[in-house]
């Protein structure tokens, strides 16, 4: 279980993040939703520790991230597993180099092990077969299926993604949605995503935070969600004409 | 070391043993009434106490420390950093400690490389030209020889090694965002490298000279 509590973020004196309060609840997916410019990646960024926060407090199980030591962070940091927008795939190294890196680092094992390992997790991302091609051989979406394997490699407790649909095609982004929703139930992992993708919502979504103006505006589950009665998410669901169409139908 | 080392090597032969026949040929040109193994000396003397240690770093400065900052201000764009951050790694000391040790243990064996390359390319030159002839031009270079003057050297060519590494590795991780910021940012280094490799030239000259 991860929980923020009254977060507030700033940067040059402008509040991105204000007063968000949430719990995230172990085994699930929690989904932080919200237009481009809400603060969704801020919050994650800010959950991982990648970012200070101004104040509040940030707590993993009954560890609070900002009372922790350094060394304390380090080992804690190894208990998470992030999916960059980007991928942050190491262009130096070939996809399984990738996926051994953490291993290779952090895990202790021997050279066979970690070999093992990372075909175990390349394996259940599909990707054993490119395990030998660098980074810019691979598509978008492969690129994704390896940074969930490098991000599962060591067995997190917390998994975070951030945006892991951006780029991809409908039909790659729900099979990534369904990876990451398996991998969360298959380890109960905590697992937060970013996203503003409507269908990720309805497919993964066990738990929905919706942020707007860097406010939590509307929390609930994707059931709810059709329903709710908040202006800017229905603003923010029903943005586009075919949701709207919908709505009106229902 | 290979990346930022070893693929140096040919560019620095190639300015080395030209240097090292236009400073032969031009001292040649402007002593003529001095004795014939001038020559040899003052190339040999400007070759290992001012050209082989600050004009290849100079050249690296550009070579180099463009790459370094580019390298790493694309990892920072593309989140590789924060990746590295979240797995517990000081990515600071990951990413930059090993090209700054790579470059200061590796740096010297270039400058001396340079020095032999360029002292031969001032042999070629007077066998190409009627200036002087080749034995008197290694006779020069064998006179009066002051090995302290290759100590400085090697001195000043792991310093500057020092500075043009860290300063492109503090530019490349200083990107915060845009592929914009990647390419100003590798200009600052080079340019930011040079300026301080000349200054410490200065200083290192009137310290240890």
């Amino acid at each position: 279980m991860i929980a923020a509590k009254n977060i507030y973020k700033s940067f040059n004196g402008k509040y991105v993040l204000e007063d968000i309060s949430a719990t995230f609840e172990e085994g699930k997916t929690n989904l932080i939703i919200g237009q481009s410019g809400s603060g969704k990646t801020v919050l994650l960024k800010c959950l991982v520790g990648l970012h200070g926060v101004d104040s509040g407090e940030v707590w993993f199980h009954d560890m609070e991230y900002a009372a922790l030591s350094h060394r304390q962070r380090s080992e804690m940091r190894r208990k998470i597993g992030m999916l960059f927008q980007s991928g942050a795939l190491f262009d130096f190294a070939t996809v399984e180099g990738n996926v051994m890196f953490p291993l290779a680092l952090f895990s202790g094992m021997s050279k066979g092990e970690q070999r093992d390992r990372a075909h175990a997790c390349l394996e259940r991302v599909n990707l054993l077969g490119a395990r030998a091609l660098r980074i810019s051989e691979l598509s978008g979406g492969m690129q994704k299926r390896a940074a969930i394997a490098r991000a599962i490699s060591l067995k997190p407790k917390y998994l975070f993604c951030d945006e892991p649909n951006s780029g991809l095609d409908p039909k790659t982004a729900i099979l990534i949605d369904a990876l990451i929703k398996e991998i969360t139930v298959e380890n109960n992992i905590t697992t937060i995503i970013n996203t503003h993708d409507m269908n990720s919502v309805m497919e993964i979504g066990d738990k929905v935070i919706f942020l707007h103006s860097g406010k939590k505006w509307w929390e609930g589950t994707k059931n709810d969600i059709l329903d709710a009665e908040n202006v800017e998410l229905n603003e923010f669901v029903f943005a586009n004409s075919l949701a709207k169409k919908a709505r009106r139908m229902m | 070391m290979m990346e930022l080392g070893v693929n140096s090597i040919a560019i620095v032969a190639i300015v080395s043993v030209f240097v090292g026949a236009v400073i032969a040929i031009q001292t040649a040109l402007n002593l003529m009434n001095a004795p014939y193994y001038m020559v040899g000396l003052a190339t040999r003397d400007s070759l290992i106490l001012e050209f082989c240690s600050t004009m290849i770093a100079l050249i690296l400065a550009g070579k180099v420390g463009s790459n370094i900052a580019s390298q790493i201000g694309s990892m920072r764009i593309t989140e590789q950093i924060d990746a590295l951050e979240l797995m517990g790694l000081n990515s600071a000391c990951y990413l930059i400690l090993p090209k700054i040790l790579s470059m200061v243990i590796f740096v010297p064996f270039i400058t001396i490389f340079s020095i032999a390359l360029g002292i031969l390319g001032g042999l070629a030159g007077m066998a190409l030209t009627d200036n002087l002839t080749v034995s008197e031009y290694i006779e020069g270079i064998q006179r009066d020889f002051t090995p302290y003057y290759v100590t400085y050297s090697i001195i000043k060519s792991m310093v500057f090694a020092f500075i043009l590494s860290s300063v492109s590795a503090f530019w490349g991780y200083s990107v915060q965002s845009g592929t914009q910021e990647v390419g100003r940012n590798s200009t600052r280094a080079v340019v930011t490298s040079c300026i301080c490799i000349l200054m410490f030239n200065l200083l290192l000259t009137e310290l240890l000279l």
